[in-house]
């Protein structure tokens, strides 16, 4: 197992990811968790969710970094711990070619992130989507709306733990 | 007439009466009106419906709203083992099941490690570029109906029909394919398909000209789409596009040369941006331009794999397939070039079961269309199918 770590360490997305993170950890401190060498994903976690949205600034607008452009955001649920999350693919396109995930996570009733979509527009209908599926709260939000699910449909469909809703509108919903 | 200049910003009906004089009308109500586009709409390419305010022809923001194709691919996928996931993929984008499937493909396989054999990787290459060549054709044939020229479409869409036979001789079937599988291909390529390829791309490049030069020298069809729903480069970016899209807008990327998958760095291909010397840049006629050139590129593509496709007797292209996939532990964001723009899937696996813990798909036409809203303001109502269309949106990629 350590011999696999040392190999995957030599990749260089991530040591270009890691070079990221040493930065950050510097700047946020505490809010920003320990490097996640993952070989196909390489990821930090923001332990702090309120200071979100202060990392993503950094991270879009720091000379160093140049995160310019969000590829995918994905909910995610994690029943065990009872937490919601999201999981963000940043990239800096075109400057300085360096990519790494952010995960940030929140209580699974009820919890609140911070919206991105002031810094990225396209974050906005992803992360209406989280919401849409998983039922997280985006502070801050333009519009946060369903997008890809009906108004008044109940229940977060991506959740685990989800059961379909009998009827909707008098009609009976499949299971 | 001093009045008049003060009014102005304001409305006013201006009536002329009698020689040199004029009756001005002061501040009309211009009431805002709500106007759906869709979801049953031909422009809107399937099932999306804008809803545009609008102030006379002036189309003040159009809200998209979405969801009428949606079909749970995120929570299926869930619930189905990795290969099952394959066919889900396929009817994503309809249009380009190839690519999309390749792009599925890529992040499992990254996920497993496996090696991926020299000539799967060359029959990979050849049908997504096929597909895509079939995808630009739907785009531009269905856009150039949007805008009132009938003719255009009949020739993408008699040209498709032949890469279609070509990539059903292969796989058995016409648009959804389930033809490339993690860690291989369903089957190696029939006796003659080197021949019948080769045929069709002679073929096909004069045609290609041909439609070029039906449309991009057709001055109707410019004046509809000329400086028609500019995006700047920054502002592209920022919104996530990907593909033809953001190179409409003259951002020279393309995953197929920045990621390097697959045997792409061994080719020689241009990634195609607009000059300026047709369109300005990042308007509705860039991302045009952008696609049609890139049927060029593809079929260099497809030339010069066929001519280095190594040849191997007896060859099984499911033989690299593993016995059980089931991924260890780990996550996952693996992308691909579409012809829509960059599709990607973030897969969670445990490591223990043979279903992933969550499959994300990172739709290219649900993050292009959501600069609709931005798009649309101030533009007229007929302006606002052009940037649609210009858009190539596929409902089922979008919804899901």
């Amino acid at each position: 197992m350590g011999e696999t770590q040392e190999n995957t360490s030599q990749l260089p997305e991530v040591i270009e990811a890691k070079a990221v993170w040493a930065v950050l950890k510097e700047k946020f401190g505490d809010a920003v968790s320990e490097f996640d060498e993952n070989p196909t994903m390489p990821f930090f976690e923001v332990l702090e969710p309120e200071r979100w949205l202060d990392i993503a600034l950094f991270m879009r607008d720091s000379p160093k970094l140049r995160f310019t452009y969000m590829a995918c955001l994905s909910g995610v649920d994690y029943p065990e711990e009872k937490k919601l999350g999201i999981v963000c693919n940043l990239e800096s396109l075109g400057e300085l070619g360096h990519k790494i995930a952010v995960k940030v996570r929140c209580e699974r009733e009820g919890g609140v992130i911070s919206s991105v979509a002031r810094v990225w527009k396209t974050a906005e209908w992803h992360e209406r989507e989280a919401f849409d599926m998983y039922g997280m709260t985006f502070s801050n939000h333009p519009d946060l709306r369903r997008i890809l699910c009906p108004e008044d449909w109940e229940g977060y469909p991506l959740r685990k733990d989800y059961e379909v809703q009998e009827t909707y509108h008098g009609i009976k919903v499949p299971e | 007439m001093q009045e008049l200049g003060r009014a102005e910003h304001t409305s006013v009906r201006v009536t002329p009466k009698g020689k040199d004089q004029v009756v001005i009308e002061k501040d009309l109500s211009s009431e805002e009106m709500i106007l759906n586009m869709g979801p049953q709409h031909p422009s809107t390419h399937g099932v999306l419906r804008l809803e545009c305010k609008t102030d006379g022809e002036v189309v003040i923001e159009a809200e998209p709203y979405l969801g009428y194709l949606h079909r749970c691919f995120e929570k299926h996928a869930e619930m189905v083992d990795y290969p099952g996931i394959v066919p889900f993929v396929d009817r994503m984008d309809y249009l380009a099941s190839m690519n999309s499937d390749f792009a599925f493909c890529i992040a499992v396989e990254k996920l497993l490690d496996i090696e991926i054999p020299r000539r799967i990787e060359f029959i990979r290459v050849i049908v997504s570029e096929f597909n895509r060549i079939a995808s630009h054709l739907v785009a531009i044939g269905t856009y150039a109906i949007d805008l009132g020229a009938f003719t255009p479409f009949l020739f993408c869409f008699r040209d498709r029909e032949h890469m279609l036979s070509l990539l059903e001789w292969t796989s058995g079937a016409r648009m959804l394919y389930n033809y490339i599988l993690i860690g291989g291909v369903a089957y190696d390529f029939p006796e003659g398909f080197k021949e019948r390829a080769l045929e069709f791309v002679g073929y096909f490049r004069p045609k290609a000209l041909e439609l070029q030069k039906l449309l991009t020298e057709n001055e109707i069809f410019v004046k509809r789409t000329k400086g028609v729903g500019i995006m700047p480069a920054d502002v592209a970016v920022n919104y996530g596009w990907s593909g033809p899209m953001l190179r409409g807008s003259g951002v020279r990327w393309d995953l197929r040369r920045m990621d390097g998958y697959s045997i792409y760095p061994e080719l020689d291909f241009k990634v195609c941006v607009p000059d300026g010397r047709f369109s300005d840049i990042g308007d509705s006629l860039s991302r045009h331009l952008v696609r049609a050139m890139e049927i060029e590129e593809s079929l260099n593509i497809i030339e010069q794999c066929l001519d280095r496709m190594p040849e191997e007797e007896g060859f099984d292209p499911k033989a690299a397939i593993p016995k059980r996939i089931r991924p260890k532990a780990g996550e996952v964001y693996g992308r691909a070039e579409n012809p829509r723009g960059e599709l990607g899937f973030y897969i969670q696996s445990d490591g223990k079961s043979t279903k992933p813990l969550r499959c994300k798909a990172r739709s290219s036409c649900f993050v292009n269309l959501s600069a609709m809203k931005e798009l649309s303001r101030g533009q007229l109502i007929p302006d606002l199918v052009s940037i649609i269309g210009s858009i190539d949106i596929v409902l089922g990629e979008v919804d899901r």
